[in-house]
């Protein structure tokens, strides 16, 4: 039998199937869960406190869509960048590469997989947010509301296309996971608003899917920034880490073959 | 034309050493191996942990890109064509990683039907029939990490499996599984090439090599030290005796001298409990037994016994003559 000749249906299919296993594989992981919920839950409720304290009106929602987005980051970058680590520990990184399907397309899957179930994140902290925050859980568009919240998961995942890429090279990669949650919290405005920051801060964010993912969500929401030109730009980005992390992912999977760094011995 | 040809594959590995001033090393892995397979064909590739085989087996399998020398696997550089070398073939190696644990076995098999391109249509007969062919019917909707190492090594077979690949390679696939369990595996493994599959099995079990292999390659530092069928292998040495003392406590320095006799062609030391058997290989018709024993001097004997010597021992020969020169 042989495998079959990879078509468009076929590499649709498999980056469906992936997506998929990746939420039920991590679904499964308890830590994955917890951390998932919890971390945002507890920044949420520092960042209320905060908010609360500036007495702004409609910021606490701004807060808990920072904070439900900062969750959705966190899940992109340990599930996608810890994602090839993970498999190289638990010995699947080799069976994956000798498969006949491009790897790219698992990754691409996989990626998706890992900010969807951030989704978890954004949604316990808008109801911990209502619960026990008062926060009204109405937004201005719920049209673009809807509609920024799937395109902002898409450039995640393809932003974790990127990350994992990179990773394939580097056994050690997880550390350099870790460095990369805060500052992009930061720049990306989900914690405060970039405009807090020293003014070379935010062109930095432009190239990053959470920044518009923020803006089109928040612009949704609560108006101000226009959400249909953050999807957009989301939708852009999206294309360019899907072309980008391809690219990486072949050449530095070739590297990794090279320099026998596939597996942990 | 052969189904998997390797021709003077080198893999040299470069290791790393010291945090402020680091040293490189170069290690050879794999030092101009050339083989063969035929359509068909079960071959072997024997060798103690360390001699090359693993990585042997990645270079053929596309995982890792030699470092000088070329391979095909059904006319597909292992190179240049690595996607239509990964179409036709199947990989499945020991022990219990590999596996995603924390979903069923059927969830991994058909997760990775996906991957290698099993048709929709075509996924649950071929599921189906795997899971019979390797006994895990009615296990497969427990998770994976309640699994037993056997019932692990079963999935892997069957994952491998799973596009009906025409080339099989199977990186000692038996390993730490029990013997009841392992026979069971050495039969599937035995039926593969029934179908008409060729399989290139890698293990450092001689019995295994004896029993599956039509053909067997010796590999020992990195180069392939002997090749042929067991009987050729076994024919070798088929002019030796082989003496087997059961000893307490024998050091070292006491081998060195059985080696050190001129009749000695090889010797070996097996840890049985708390006793050592030594076994000494000398040309047939010798009566060296009391020579042996009286260089064993000052350590206690027990039994003492000769016999015709086995495929373990033309290995033994092959690679203590290796280490050696």
């Amino acid at each position: 039998m042989a495998a079959d000749r990879l078509t468009f249906r076929r590499a649709v299919r498999l980056v469906r199937v992936d997506w998929v296993f990746t939420m039920k594989e991590l679904s499964h992981s308890s830590f994955f869960i917890l951390v998932g919920a919890l971390q945002p839950v507890i920044f949420a409720s520092i960042a209320f406190f905060m908010f609360r304290a500036g007495q702004r009106p409609g910021t606490l929602l701004y807060a808990a869509l920072g904070a439900g987005l900062m969750g959705i980051w966190s899940s992109t970058l340990f599930g996608s960048g810890g994602m090839i680590q993970w498999e190289r520990f638990q010995g699947t990184l080799e069976p994956l590469l000798v498969a006949p399907r491009p790897y790219v397309l698992t990754v691409t899957g996989a990626g998706l997989g890992t900010s969807t179930v951030g989704l978890y994140s954004l949604s316990a902290t808008l109801i911990w947010g209502w619960l026990f925050f008062d926060i009204p859980l109405e937004v201005e568009s719920p049209l673009l509301f809807a509609l920024s919240i799937p395109v902002t998961v898409l450039g995640l995942g393809l932003l974790g296309l990127v990350l994992a890429s990179t990773f394939v090279l580097y056994r050690h990669a997880n550390a350099l996971s870790n460095l990369l949650e805060y500052p992009i919290w930061l720049i990306t405005g989900l914690l405060v608003p970039v405009s807090l920051l020293p003014g070379w801060v935010e062109p930095l964010g432009w190239i990053l899917a959470p920044t518009w993912g923020m803006r089109a969500i928040r612009g949704a929401a609560l108006g101000g920034d226009d959400p249909v030109f953050a999807i957009a730009m989301s939708l852009v980005l999206s294309v360019v880490y899907l072309f980008i992390g391809a690219h990486f992912l072949r050449y530095f999977e070739r590297l990794a073959r090279e320099r026998a760094t596939l597996a942990l011995a | 034309m052969a189904v998997i040809e390797a021709h003077d594959l080198r893999r040299t590995y470069r290791s790393v050493t010291g945090t402020f001033r680091r040293k490189t090393s170069d290690v050879e892995a794999v030092r101009g191996v050339s083989f063969e397979v035929d359509k068909g064909e079960l071959f072997g590739l024997l060798g103690p942990n360390g001699a090359g085989k693993t990585t042997t087996i990645k270079m053929l399998i596309t995982l890792l890109i030699p470092t000088s020398g070329s391979a095909k696997v059904l006319g597909h550089d292992v190179v240049k064509e690595a996607r239509a070398v990964r179409r036709q073939i199947g990989y499945v190696f020991g022990g219990d990683r590999g596996l995603y644990e924390r979903v069923s076995a059927l969830d991994n098999l058909k997760y990775f039907s996906e991957l290698y391109g099993v048709g929709p249509r075509e996924q649950k007969q071929r599921i189906g029939y795997l899971l019979e062919l390797v006994g895990l019917n009615g296990r497969e909707k427990e998770r994976v990490e309640g699994y037993s190492r056997g019932m692990r090594q079963r999935l892997h077979i069957a994952r491998g499996l799973l596009h009906d690949p025409p080339v099989v390679f199977l990186d000692e696939p038996t390993i730490g599984v029990d013997p009841v369990g392992a026979r069971e595996l050495r039969a599937t493994i035995s039926a593969l090439t029934e179908q008409g599959k060729t399989v290139l099995l890698t293990t450092h079990y001689m019995f295994e090599a004896d029993a599956l292999c039509d053909r067997i390659a010796v590999i020992s530092n990195g180069e392939i030290i002997a090749q042929g069928t067991p009987s050729d292998l076994k024919s070798a040495i088929a002019a030796r005796t082989v003496v087997e003392i059961e000893a307490y406590g024998v050091d070292e320095a006491r081998l060195d001298k059985l080696r050190g006799l001129d009749e000695v062609a090889s010797v070996s030391v097996e840890e049985r409990g708390q006793a050592q058997v030594i076994l000494v290989q000398s040309a047939k018709g010798l009566q060296l037994t009391q020579a042996i024993v009286g260089h064993l001097d000052g350590i206690r004997v027990g039994r003492v016994s000769a016999r015709e010597p086995t495929l373990e021992d033309a290995y033994v020969a092959l690679i203590t003559d290796d280490d050696g020169s």
